[in-house]
């Protein structure tokens, strides 16, 4: 027996210290937010390829990194806003309303649209300034009008997606009529039989910043700690106001980037694009093991979680089931990525 | 001694502080008046405007009338960081501490160490690893370094731990003052022990500390003076040498009342 007067660690203390194997797991998930979905990922690729081997071949993997780009990019933006305890359910009206900007003022093509035919580099930065306005917009009524996150984007959310039917007149503008700038993130490099477009490699770079940000930056410390706990982080000194806003302007700005991509993968600006988009990204960044409470969660498990969406669409439909059970699939990934969140969120008690 | 001492000026002298929460009236003319090098335990009742009057003090509220002078001078603070900024720390009661995030990374929480030169500058690169080394070098100076490792979340810890941390991280950065609200509410026998030995250390350090305490034996150990607050307002300075814990209980409940010229208004520490 040790001498209860050593000080250093109690009996009791060690005692509460023993872990049976389930609470291991609860702790090693706890501390590598990102080891859950990087098993589901292995799992499902690992199970798909098995159902129908063309799952892994060259072409279908270019196509499933195609199919991630938009979703990816949108799910850095959703995760440092969820990583505040907030989300953005107008991200996807964001996104549509910025490469509709873009794409207009680019255009020359005589039309009943406004003609402005802008440098390319120009109307790509209009647009990116738009959606920081847009995200600066979302950030301005959360923060100053105390407003719920879930309540000021669902309704900008309607906003943003009238707004750019109001401005745009619900036109969609063509491939053809754009200038190739606006296209490049469409752009494939062919390595051997895989195709790697420029918005993927945009979009690996994005993720590479802000993670560093995120990890090795003060901005980053105190997203989390606002998102863990806002009264400790303003009494710590932080200013929790300036945090929330800078993260939705942030937001705004990847969205915009975000646009640019779109447009490169769809080849096209259509006003009406992907309604799914929204929830996909929320999808991506609570299956990629971000507590949607806020202050837990990595931007490398957002990837996976994007990953994750794309691939379980692409195998179930590879191996021939309806798009209703990829939508089901989905859903249950959902349920139980947040259950799994709550359960290792126990290891705070 | 109390002649001698009586020219010293407080460091921090509050006036007519007044603090309403709606129709609650939190504070109500409060006065409270410290002096350098000295142990200052506030107490009352619940509901007297102990936490009010020192987050008052802290920047984390902001009176509605009322002055706070510190060194002689005004100072309005707005938000806890201006109280930071003039050298006051403070453990709230609820610690103020962010569960998900590492020892070190709590202890530096709003002022954190960027690396040097072009990385820090630009980069904007948190030097993790001297935030490390030098926190849990603190933690082993206050002899509170219980912690397996300086990298553990917060939320890993045990209550004595997290508020061992939150203590520290006043005791590293408060320079003119520590303010403690309740920091051995939570504890073990043996961990309050620490804490008490530790505000003793912090007054041999000529450090003035601040103690809200509901716990008498612990105040009659460490304090100076004893503050006693009664429904939003000072109701008497004593010291420990003059009144018994009865009568400390007696003029919280307002059982019994002090004269002026018994209280201990002035400081009762020869200043070295």
């Amino acid at each position: 027996m040790s001498n209860p007067d050593s000080g250093t660690i109690d009996l009791a203390e060690e005692f509460l210290g023993r872990r049976t194997p389930m609470q291991r797991i609860q702790v090693t998930l706890h501390r590598y937010p990102y080891l859950s979905p990087l098993i589901v990922l292995i799992v499902a690729i690992a199970i798909f390829a098995l159902i129908n081997p063309r799952f892994i071949l060259p072409g279908n993997l270019s196509f499933i990194t195609q199919q991630t780009v938009v979703i990816g990019t949108l799910a850095i933006a959703q995760t440092l806003i969820i990583l505040t305890a907030g989300i953005d359910l107008s991200i996807g009206a964001i996104m549509v309303f910025g490469q509709m900007v873009m794409a207009n003022l680019a255009i020359t093509a005589a039309s009943n649209a406004a003609n402005f035919g802008l440098p390319p580099w120009l109307a790509i930065t209009i647009g990116i300034c738009a959606s920081i306005l847009a995200g600066a917009i979302n950030g301005f009524l959360i923060v100053k009008l105390s407003l719920p996150p879930f309540i000021v984007t669902l309704g900008t959310l309607s906003v943003f997606t009238a707004l750019t039917l109001i401005l745009f007149k619900a036109r969609t503008i063509q491939g053809p009529e754009m200038p190739d700038l606006l296209k490049v993130m469409g752009v494939a490099i062919k390595i051997g039989s895989f195709q790697l477009m420029v918005g993927v490699i945009v979009m690996l770079v994005l993720f590479a910043v802000f993670t560093y940000v995120l990890r090795m930056t003060s901005w980053g410390t105190h997203i989390y700690a606002v998102g863990d706990d806002p009264q400790a982080a303003e009494l710590s000194g932080i200013s929790t106001k300036r945090v929330l806003f800078s993260v939705y302007v942030v937001a705004g700005f990847i969205t915009g980037i975000g646009a640019w991509i779109y447009i490169g993968r769809t080849g096209a600006a259509s006003p009406n694009a992907d309604p799914s988009i929204n929830l996909d990204t929320i999808t991506a960044v609570v299956i990629g093991g971000t507590s949607l409470f806020g202050g837990r969660g990595t931007l490398i498990g957002t990837l996976l979680g994007a990953f994750i969406v794309v691939v379980v669409e692409n195998g179930l439909a590879l191996a021939g089931l309806d798009q209703a059970y990829r939508v089901l699939a989905i859903g249950i990934l959902v349920i139980a990525a947040v259950a799994l969140d709550q359960w290792i969120r126990k290891v705070r008690a | 001694m109390s002649t001698q001492t009586l020219t010293v000026e407080p460091l921090l002298s509050c006036r007519g502080l007044v603090k309403s929460f709606g129709r609650v009236i939190g504070l109500n003319g409060a006065d409270l008046d410290l002096y350098p090098g000295e142990v200052l335990a506030v107490v009352g009742d619940n509901g007297a405007g102990k936490s009010t009057l020192i987050k008052c003090v802290a920047g984390a509220l902001i009176p509605d009338t009322g002055d706070i002078t510190l060194n002689g001078e005004r100072r309005d603070f707005k938000r806890t960081q201006d109280a930071r900024l003039q050298g006051i720390e403070t453990v709230f009661q609820t610690l103020a501490v962010s569960p998900a995030l590492d020892i070190a990374s709590n202890l530096y929480l709003g002022r954190e160490l960027r690396k040097p030169g072009v990385t820090g500058k630009v980069f904007r690169m948190l030097d993790k690893k001297r935030m490390r080394t030098e926190a849990s070098q603190h933690l082993q100076d206050l002899g509170i370094g219980t912690v397996q490792s300086i990298t553990q979340t917060v939320e890993t810890l045990s209550g004595g731990q997290r508020q061992a941390v939150a203590v520290a991280r006043a005791a590293v950065f408060g320079s003119k003052l520590i303010i403690l609200d309740e920091p051995t509410a939570a504890l073990g026998v043996r961990e309050s022990a620490r804490v008490l030995q530790l505000i003793k250390d912090l007054r041999d350090r000529g450090m003035p500390v601040i103690l809200i305490s509901h716990n008498m034996p612990q105040v009659f150990e460490v304090a100076d003076r004893i503050h006693v607050q009664r429904l939003g307002r000072r109701a008497a300075v004593v010291t420990p040498q003059t009144h018994t814990m009865n009568d400390v209980v007696a003029i919280m409940t307002g059982a019994m009342s002090v004269d002026e010229k018994d209280q201990a208004l002035g400081p009762v520490r020869s200043a070295n």
